[in-house]
């Protein structure tokens, strides 16, 4: 049998239900090779001591019924876990412990699964390299001086690492796929509503939803089926049937018609994503699909309407980090005094950038030209997509521009950062599930992604397309395991 | 529609323009965005969920009874109800608002215009209503109890609060009175607020301008925030009218401004500027989808409407006669109207209006009571009414069989019996009684006969006294009218 770390969930899941491997086999060996991995430094909290008792009582009175039973999972750092400090990577919640569960966190453990530990992230999931943490940033194990992608850096850096067998993060303009796509993993951002955001911190209201990050796309269908669930504790949480979506996977896709926008060929985009691309088409020509030429029009606005409606619901959800209640507080002379202090030294500079954007876009005198504008943007994005949903199933582009890049590259450049959304941004906006998958290398053997987008709850459909262009991909990543110490 | 209150100045006269924005707690169980309880004077943060303390990714869930409530209340203010209402955010940092924004409405509210009747001495007045939104309550401050550091108390953070906003209609503190009396017996009858302003669940900013008596164009209004009582609402008006006018009269002009009432030296005071004004970056909840709802739940809970004060008052005044007056006096209160209608089941309708305005009021008054503690219950006032309009017991004994009957409601007609009150109505047994009355007074009885005619009442005086109180003073009044012949 091989290595424990190197099975699938999947695989791992299926090795635990006939008894191959017990729980705290399972658990030990990822405890382990987490513990000579800190280099990467993607555990902000590590939780190995509970999670050893936890699979050891787990084999004690196992319960095979479970989806994921006895496996352990590391998590990203905005998932409030009860009784484990929660941070959001903030400086300002570096104290924080919650007394209750995020509802996603709490189905992976109704359905067998163990916490491993709290992932480093983007602060407050805002950034696209995991550099704005304000426990440091995380590498890749791609390569020494590469960033992970972000926001969720830490959970794809692990996941690649294979520091966990798969991992959750969420994702408002990208924060799932870009990194998996940075990492030769899978990352599936579900449909807005499917998730519920009950317990996540909050970076953007509208925007964000958890999901599934995994090393395949039959992990990230199990996984999604056990994190999805209608929640009257969030009032976006749309109820409707959801499929078993590991069980209904397929690689029939015969006949689907899939979507090539001519908007996202972008003016610089290098041969490498280029070919990419042609080669999706290809594999997806191989199964049997239809490929059709679409316009998405209002692409162009995508990221500038994000980069409005995402700061102003930001500067608004942050405003309970005031000092007053829990978290980080300097004291000051008056309330006022002690709310500046405590802010400015709580928040880092990416998140005061956007704070102050989403302020100033809210304005008075300013709200109805940018605000209200993006909204208006923000609903021809949604139609554009509305429109193309009536000719094909889903649509196919590339997950991000480039591969990966250096560490401190783009750390003081944030438009060029931004960038970086380009292609994820427009999915978020539109409320749409989209999943990211490896599709090969660059030039310096980087992992690069392609993306599939689907209809409003059609995460089954992009699945199982998915599904069957990585059997024709069949991406291979030669890890070097570079940042071990013995 | 005549109005007398004018403001007098250097010859000229001055109307005052007022427009109110009343804050009504909703009557609910539970918070307007969470299920913590309401409970008033609860020990400090004893009320209070996560949601309510704003903690990373709590998140609101709308209560649907307080939408139902504000429904109800749109209703009882014949007011508009909007199908689709969105909640915003408004966004300002303080201690007590732990999200640091306060969930509103500010574009579209749920309850659009509507219009409320007031009975004033001079007539009838319709002020109409502007909107009603829902929105959170604030926690509370409290910098009184520690020198150093200032304490906060969550319960009442995130209950559910109707805006009831008015058009600038009133035109005195006496209207402004009657106004907030009237709304807050219409959400009494709904039960949609209890209207307890010492227990703050009614309280409201109050929009004040003058402008010369004639002129149709309003001044520049100032604000005055956060009144809890109708007295203060009223001391601040005309602290404020008489403030405005002053400055007019000395050819300066008014700034619009936030002003504060300062109970204890009963003046106003400036809190913010239009300038200094915050800048509340109001934008929709994304945490929350638009409130919509259909004809159909609305006409579901018309249903639930009970009759309604004007309605009542009606009813009152065609049914049993009463006069607008008294129907306005009975109804005004559900408690009370309650109570009349208990009595006057079985009861005289004009007896029972004037007992229960009269003596009850009078009994509750001074026991500083409300109607529904009286220490007389409707039963047992009835039945003293009967005794009355039966000639069992005289108007005059009856008001000591009440004083009686106050302690520990006891049954009229056994009071009447142990204590042998009954009316004397036997003719015989009167005309001894009276004979012996003309007898030992002759010398009155000469001058009554040389035209002293006044003397009539003491005749009847002395007669009653010496019944105890208990003669038919009817019939004593026929047979000393046959005798002094």
């Amino acid at each position: 049998m091989s290595n424990i770390i190197d099975l699938s969930l999947s695989e791992l899941v299926s090795n635990i239900k006939n008894k191959k491997i017990s729980s705290n086999e399972a658990t030990s060996a990822y405890v382990e090779r987490s513990k000579k991995s800190k280099n990467l430094n993607t555990y902000n909290e590590e939780t190995f001591e509970t999670a050893l008792k936890k699979a050891n009582e787990f084999d004690s009175k196992p319960d095979f019924n479970k989806k994921l039973p006895g496996v352990p999972i590391a998590v990203k750092d905005l998932f409030c876990t009860k009784n484990i400090k929660t941070t959001a990577s903030s400086k300002i919640l570096n104290n924080f412990i919650p007394t209750y569960e995020s509802t996603v966190t709490q189905n992976l453990w109704n359905d067998g699964s163990i916490l491993l530990g709290k992932l480093n992230c983007d602060e407050f999931a805002m950034g696209s390299s995991n550099e704005t943490s304000y426990f440091g940033n995380v590498t890749s194990p791609i390569d020494k001086d590469l960033v992970p992608g972000g926001s969720s850096g830490g959970s794809a850096s692990a996941l690649a690492a294979k520091l966990t067998p798969a991992t959750i993060g969420t994702d408002t303009g990208g924060s799932i796929r870009q990194p998996a796509s940075f990492t030769g993993t899978v990352g599936l951002k579900p449909t807005y509503g499917s998730c519920s955001r009950y317990g996540i911190v909050a970076f953007a209201s509208s925007l964000d939803q958890a999901g599934p990050m995994t090393r395949n796309v039959k992990d990230s269908a199990l996984l999604l089926e056990v994190m999805s669930s209608f929640d009257n504790k969030d009032s976006t949480s749309v109820d409707f049937k959801r499929p078993m979506y590991s069980k209904d996977l397929s690689k029939d896709i015969k006949g689907k018609k899939i979507g090539i926008p001519k908007e996202y060929r972008v003016d610089g985009m290098s041969e490498e994503i280029e070919k990419l691309w042609e080669d999706g088409k290809k594999y997806l020509k191989d199964c049997g699909a239809e490929i059709i030429d679409i316009s998405l029009p209002h692409t162009k606005f995508a990221l500038p309407t994000y980069y409005i409606v995402a700061p102003a619901e930001a500067s608004s959800n942050l405003a309970r980090y005031d000092g007053v209640k829990y978290g980080f507080r300097t004291e000051g002379d008056n309330l006022i005094d002690m709310y500046e202090k405590t802010r400015s030294a709580g928040f880092g500079d990416e998140v005061k950038r956007r704070i102050m954007i989403g302020t100033y876009v809210l304005s008075s005198g300013y709200y109805d030209a940018y605000y209200l504008k993006a909204q208006k943007v923000r609903r021809l994005i949604k139609n554009d997509f509305s429109n193309v949903f009536q000719k094909v199933d889903a649509i196919l582009t590339p997950s991000t521009p480039s591969s990966a890049f250096k560490i401190g590259e783009k750390s003081n450049d944030p438009v060029s950062m931004y960038l970086n959304d380009i292609f994820t941004v427009p999915v978020n906006l539109a409320g749409l599930p989209g999943i990211s998958i490896p599709a090969g290398l660059d030039k310096k053997g980087y992992p690069l992604g392609l993306q599939i987008i689907g209809k409003s709850f059609d995460e089954q459909n992009i699945l199982n397309i998915a599904y069957s262009m990585e059997d024709k991909i069949n991406f291979k990543f030669n890890l070097k395991e570079w940042w071990m110490n013995e | 529609m005549s109005n007398d209150y004018l403001i007098d100045r250097n010859g000229k006269k001055y109307e005052v323009v007022i427009g109110l924005e009343v804050h009504a707690q909703v009557l609910s169980e539970s918070k307007l965005f969470s299920t913590s309880p309401t409970k008033f004077g609860s020990e400090p943060n004893t009320q209070v969920s996560l949601v309510d303390a704003a903690f990373p990714g709590m998140l609101p869930v709308i209560n649907e009874f307080c939408i139902k409530q504000a429904i109800k209340t749109g209703i009882g203010l014949n007011a508009k109800i909007n199908n689709k209402s969105i909640f915003d955010r408004k966004n300002y940092f303080y201690a007590d608002l732990p999200q640091g924004y306060q969930i509103s409405q500010y574009k579209d509210p749920i309850v659009g215009e509507g219009s409320v009747v007031l009975d004033l001495a001079s007539g009838s007045k319709t002020v109409g209503i502007e909107r009603l939104h829902l929105e959170q309550d604030a926690g509370k401050s409290i910098h009184d109890i520690d020198p150093k550091n200032t304490l906060v108390d969550l319960n009442r953070s995130g209950v559910a609060l109707m805006e009831i906003v008015s058009k600038p209609d009133l035109r005195s503190p006496e209207e402004v009175n009657v106004y907030i009396k009237k709304l807050r017996s219409i959400m009494r009858y709904l039960g949609t607020c209890d209207g307890n302003m010492q227990e703050g669940s009614l309280r409201a900013d109050v929009n004040v301008s003058v402008r010369k008596q004639g002129d149709d164009k309003y001044g520049t209004r100032c604000e005055i925030k956060n009144v809890n009582s109708i007295k203060f609402m009223q001391m601040a008006i005309e602290h404020e009218a008489n403030r405005q006018v002053d400055i007019l009269e000395e050819g300066g002009k008014i700034d619009q401004e936030t002003r504060l009432f300062d109970t204890k030296k009963n003046e106003t005071r400036s809190m913010r500027s239009k300038e200094d004004a915050h800048d509340y970056r109001y934008f929709p909840d994304p945490d929350l989808l638009p409130l919509e709802f259909s004809n159909e739940y609305v006409e579901s809970i018309k249903k639930e409407i009970p009759e309604l004060p004007d309605q009542k008052k009606s009813r009152f005044i065609e049914k049993f006669n009463l006069s607008p007056y008294e129907a306005n006096i009975l109804v005004s209160d559900l408690d009370t109207s309650k109570y009349f209608e208990a009595v006057i089941e079985n009861s005289d309708v004009k007896l029972s209006s004037n007992w229960i305005t009269g003596e009850l009021f009078a009994l509750l008054n001074e026991k500083n009571l409300e109607i529904t503690s009286s220490p007389i219950s409707a039963k047992n006032l009835s039945k003293l009414i009967n005794l009355i309009k039966d000639g069992t017991i005289s108007g005059k004994i009856a008001k000591t069989v009440f004083e009686m009957m106050a302690e520990g409601d006891k049954n009229p007609i056994d009071i009447v019996k142990e204590k042998g009150l009954k009316q004397q109505s036997d003719p015989k047994e009167l005309e001894k009684l009276i004979e012996k009355v003309i007898n030992e007074n002759q010398d009155k009885v000469k001058e009554y006969k040389s035209g002293k005619e006044k003397l009539f009442g003491f005749f009847v005086g002395q007669a009653m006294k010496v019944s105890g109180g208990k003669a038919n003073p009817q019939l004593v009044n026929e047979i000393l009218k046959m005798k002094l012949k």
